[in-house]
């Protein structure tokens, strides 16, 4: 059947006028269960950070359960000085954003977390690069800022049973009590050795055989982010 | 179902035709072994059950709109801009889909990431919209492309439950192969994890089916 220019262009624009209206609707109706869908599972990766699982519990009681672990949040420059105290304003940063803008301006967070054991735990988010794409995740320390608590990482992309394990228990779970600075209290970050690390060294965990660069990646991502902490970890020590 | 027989000289509901809709993909006119379509989604979301079968249902769901939505305007549309009317059309089901899983099901839809979105080149859409919306009345259309989404997601199970038991000793996420097992030596094959192997599981399967249907093999 053929038909007229008019007849196609009016089709057209009929067309996409309506299903622009449709999926605008559909997408500001949906928005707010979305949100929410985000948030919870950044609750549910800080607390994973200080090994509290939240993989099974229902979404709506995970914010309950984030509001009784972590006990304050803040925002710190780079040289250490809190500079935003609202939780709600802290919580809400992407670093990704923050690392678009100069050093000077960039606002990283800090939560503290009140463990069952009656500990107290400083939670660092992470952020860096893998080999397909973004990297994140979660590092905690005791109150010396030494001694890791937990650790949760995630990607966008990694190879599925190479890099991707980085999310995976056997990879995290030997951070757990590895330090980050030496005797002489020089910062020596956390070493993701190829071949697996010796039991006794404190500073080195095991690689991941045939995922290299996520394992460099997650390396790197660790030094980086912590260097920007550095002022206020010195800080925070003194007192 | 078959009440509906009797009803005047209207075709029936589900008539011999319309079931053949159904029946056909499963195994003469199955869109993956026979037709070749939807290879590239079969290898990559087919790692485990959940997402495959996620994805089996996004495509059912939206292939089956989007013939029965196009077969309804079939004599409206301008047979010049025919291909991106089924675009449009199919982008919003598929934009419409991914925000629904988002909401909904949002572990789901993470794992799935970008392959929801993909499901707007998936060739088996497109395929149906040209080979039949176009040219049948929407209920047979709607029942084609149900017909094709469940033989689309029955051979993406199949690949998944291979993968899945061979690759993590898992189905449908629950441990199936015991710890004796490994503690007695045997390994998961992380190879079965790669998309390769789903390419080779495919062509096992299309050579169980083609042994087995003197139909399908070339003289």
């Amino acid at each position: 059947m053929e038909h007229s220019n008019k007849y196609i262009f009016i089709y057209s624009i009929v067309m996409v006028v309506v299903i622009a209206v449709s999926l605008t609707v559909v997408a500001v109706q949906l928005k707010p269960a979305q949100e929410d869908n985000i948030r919870i599972e950044k609750m549910q990766n800080i607390l994973s950070s200080v090994n509290v699982s939240t993989a099974d519990i229902p979404k709506k009681k995970v914010i309950d359960i984030y509001h009784r672990y972590i006990t304050s949040v803040v925002g710190i420059n780079h040289s250490g000085d809190v500079v935003e105290n609202d939780a709600e304003k802290v919580f809400a940063i992407e670093l990704a954003n923050e690392f678009k803008k100069p050093a000077d301006q960039q606002i990283l967070p800090v939560y503290t977390a009140s463990l069952d054991n009656g500990d107290t735990a400083y939670i660092m988010p992470l952020r860096g690069k893998g080999l397909w794409g973004p990297v994140w995740g979660y590092i905690s320390f005791k109150t010396d800022f030494n001694t890791i608590v937990g650790t949760m990482f995630d990607h966008k992309g990694e190879t599925p049973g190479l890099g991707a394990e980085i999310n995976q228990s056997w990879f995290m779970d030997p951070f757990k009590g590895k330090t980050i600075f030496d005797q002489e209290g020089k910062f020596t970050s956390i070493q993701i050795i190829k071949g697996g690390a010796p039991d006794d060294n404190p500073h080195g965990v095991d690689a991941i055989s045939g995922g290299t660069i996520t394992s460099k990646g997650v390396e790197k991502m660790i030094f980086d982010n912590l260097t920007n902490y550095q002022a206020y970890i010195n800080k925070q020590k003194k007192q | 179902m078959s009440d509906n027989n009797k009803t005047k000289e209207r075709e029936p509901m589900f008539s011999a035709k319309v079931l053949r809709l159904l029946k056909n993909p499963f195994n003469l006119e199955n869109p993956i072994t026979v037709q070749v379509l939807g290879i590239c989604s079969a290898l990559a979301v087919t790692v485990q059950m959940k997402p495959a079968i996620v994805m089996a249902l996004s495509v059912t769901i939206v292939t089956a709109f989007s013939n029965l939505i196009i077969s309804s305007l079939r004599d409206t549309i301008p047979s010049r801009i025919r291909i991106i009317v089924q675009l449009v059309v199919v982008a919003a089901l598929v934009i419409i889909v991914d925000q629904l899983l988002k909401a909904y099901v949002y572990d789901v839809s993470k794992k799935l990431s970008v392959f929801v979105g993909l499901i707007i080149t998936n060739c088996i859409l497109m395929g149906r919209l040209e080979a039949y919306a176009m040219a049948n009345k929407p209920w047979p259309s709607f029942v084609d492309g149900i017909g094709n989404g469940l033989g689309y997601g029955m051979i993406l199970v199949i690949v998944a439950f291979f993968r899945e038991l061979l690759g993590s000793g898992k189905i449908y996420g629950m441990r199936v192969i015991p710890q004796s097992f490994y503690d007695s030596g045997y390994m998961d094959n992380g190879m079965m994890i790669l998309p390769p192997m789903a390419l080779i599981t495919i062509g096992v399967i299309i050579w169980v089916q083609r042994s087995k249907t003197p139909e399908l093999q070339e003289k």
